[in-house]
């Protein structure tokens, strides 16, 4: 009779308690340290924040106590990534809609494919590394060497393949009904792609880009030596031509100072680049939740 | 009967949108292949660059350390040794854990709001940027294990992995923060891979009487183990690149030691380090080490694409 009721004592049931405390215990590991790093950024960072921070230059790292502003490497951060989506967006959504609208899974577009991985998988430092060699150290860029160009550059290989794969998968969610449709009244194929299947897969490729483009505005290795540094404001277009601050360089090499004054501002600059990147993110998944929901009625 | 011929010319394309079609076409097949471009420019030229250091070196520099531009000798043992062992230690910590969490959040213990919500903010957090993460191990994690550390080195000194007296910066904390890096990684696909075993497969164990923790361990994590291996391979892939977070915090010293205690280097925080004032023969030999890291990388990414290709879920 006994034998129908749950018995604590089996050994089967000792063993479940057991892996099941083991797992809350995991879980309670792995995302402690990671809510405690995210509220430590916040307000840690959240307290230096002033107006001046927005407005003016850093001082180079001394003995004063003031340290300035981050103007230039906010400026520098928008820059930088606006070169790097102008470069990968066009390649990107193009070689998408060529793997999506017309390879017939052949050799090409498989072995498109599997660059597209491999290029995700390939250290962002490789990326800086590369654009040294063929742009830095050549000059190849009007003469100038370290610049603002060559960072966006070494950026922009790292949002094509987030690029390529949203627009693959996002054309591919479309319905086929819609192609025939366009193609049956009588649409060329590029009307059909830019009329039709491009707009409908908009939203979820537009997500995609969007959170690649966050991703490349917190990457610090390619800029590094592609980039460089700079305390001074950006004030004209030449200004692109030669070294460039940006927020994550501005973290990296304030973190290392000895002076206290710069480690505040590396900690108020990692709360801009955070919680704009965490924003996006959070944006972007609640539009992706919504357009879900729209979709199933 | 004339007219009708004429409708049916005026309805032909014309020229020059059939051109423009085919331009088109064209045009992003040209797109495309950028990414094989991109791909195979980055290999030619990281190897062609390292050309000299690899012909007066040969494979001596993957197992000598000493690194002296003054006397023009360059040898990566210590950084790939470096880059190996953070990577892998970091792995076999974030393993358990992160598959650990990944079951906890598939399976019903707490509700399924909660689970999404920790699911989720689990995702977020591999938005983090690295240098961040960088920073906050410099002024948070590094003075917070200081006291485990020493007494790690009072009590198992003996150990060669813990020999030296800790000093600030290590690679044992380069591997924690890549821990902190990789967890949400392995949860989010060990998640995914988990959430797409069948749910008859579970029911049928059920059904026989299985328990819980046994229906885990020999029906469902097994049916999802080639996801998780994959999962595991491209948190290997970037534990082996990641650059800044762990430039910042593990010290950054050519002296190859045994112990995680002291200061190491990896290949990567070798090249951020002296790639902007490198000239000469060290520039060379930096694109040498780059060269090394980029086969490790691209070695351990194909497996596991292969690895998904191969074992992907059958059900």
């Amino acid at each position: 009779m006994n034998s129908l009721y749950y018995q604590k004592r089996l050994s089967r049931n000792i063993g479940d308690k057991f892996f099941t405390s083991l797992s809350v215990i995991c879980a309670l590991i792995a995302i402690l340290p990671l809510i405690f790093l995210v509220t430590y950024i916040l307000i840690k960072g959240g307290s230096q924040i002033t107006p001046e921070l927005f407005t003016l230059e850093p001082n180079p790292p001394g003995d004063d106590l003031d340290a300035g502003g981050i103007n230039p490497a906010l400026i520098g951060t928008l820059i930088i990534t606006t070169i790097a989506s102008i470069i990968a967006i066009p390649v990107g959504v193009g070689g998408g809609i060529y793997l999506a609208e017309y390879s017939r899974g052949g050799a090409f577009s498989r072995f498109i494919r599997f660059g597209v991985n491999v290029l995700a998988g390939v250290p962002s430092i490789i990326a800086g590394v590369f654009i040294y060699a063929l742009i830095v150290s050549t000059k190849i860029l009007f003469g100038s060497m370290y610049s603002g160009l060559a960072g966006g550059m070494a950026l922009s290989i790292l949002m094509l393949p987030t690029v390529i794969k949203t627009t693959d998968e996002g054309l591919k969610l479309v319905p086929s009904e819609l192609r025939y449709a366009s193609l049956g009244v009588g649409a060329s194929m590029y009307t059909t792609i830019l009329k039709v299947t491009l707009p409908s897969a908009f939203r979820s490729i537009a997500t995609g880009v969007v959170l690649g483009i966050a991703r490349a505005a917190g990457e610090t290795a390619p800029l590094i030596f592609t980039a460089l540094f700079s305390y001074y404001y950006i004030v004209g277009f030449e200004d692109l031509f030669y070294e460039m601050g940006s927020l994550a360089v501005l973290i990296y090499n304030f973190a290392l100072e000895p002076y206290d004054a710069q480690n505040k501002l590396a900690w108020a600059a990692s709360f801009i680049l955070v919680l704009s990147i965490l924003s996006v993110n959070i944006f972007s998944r609640i539009l992706a939740a919504f357009t879900e929901k729209t979709k199933r009625i | 009967m004339e007219e009708k011929l004429t409708l049916f010319k005026n309805r032909k394309r014309f020229g020059i949108e059939k051109n423009i079609d085919i331009i088109f076409k064209n045009t992003a097949l040209v797109l495309s292949s950028f990414v094989a471009i991109i791909l195979l420019g980055i290999i030619l030229v990281v190897f062609f660059q390292s050309f000299e250091s690899f012909s007066r070196y040969g494979l001596k520099f993957l197992v000598t350390s000493e690194w002296n531009p003054v006397k023009d000798e360059y040898g990566a043992f210590t950084a790939i040794y470096g880059t190996l062992v953070t990577s892998f230690l970091s792995l076999l910590i974030t393993i358990p854990l992160g598959v650990g969490t990944a079951i906890f959040i598939t399976e019903d213990f707490v509700p399924k709001v909660v689970r999404e919500i920790i699911g989720s903010f689990v995702e977020l957090l591999a938005a983090i940027p690295s240098v961040v993460l960088g920073l906050w191990a410099i002024f948070v994690m590094e003075p917070f294990f200081r006291a485990f550390f020493v007494f790690l080195h009072n009590f198992f000194g003996w150990i060669p992995l813990f020999s030296t007296e800790p000093t600030g910066r290590n690679s044992f904390l380069a591997i924690l923060i890549l821990v902190v890096m990789l967890l949400p990684i392995v949860t989010s696909i060990a998640r995914d891979t988990l959430n797409q075993v069948p749910k008859k497969l579970r029911n049928a164990a059920y059904g026989i009487g299985a328990s819980r923790w046994k229906t885990i361990f020999s029906v469902i994590l097994p049916a999802a183990l080639s996801g998780i291996m994959a999962g595991v391979l491209l948190a290997l892939g970037r534990a082996m690149g990641e650059t800044m977070a762990v430039t910042m915090i593990i010290g950054n010293s050519n002296t190859f030691s045994w112990s995680l205690l002291s200061p190491g280097y990896t290949i990567s925080s070798m090249l951020a380090n002296q790639f902007g004032e490198a000239d000469g023969s060290q520039v060379s030999s930096l694109f040498y080490a780059a060269f090394v890291l980029m086969i490790l990388s691209l070695v351990v990414n194909i497996f596991a694409q292969w690895l998904v290709k191969k074992f992907s879920l059958k059900y």
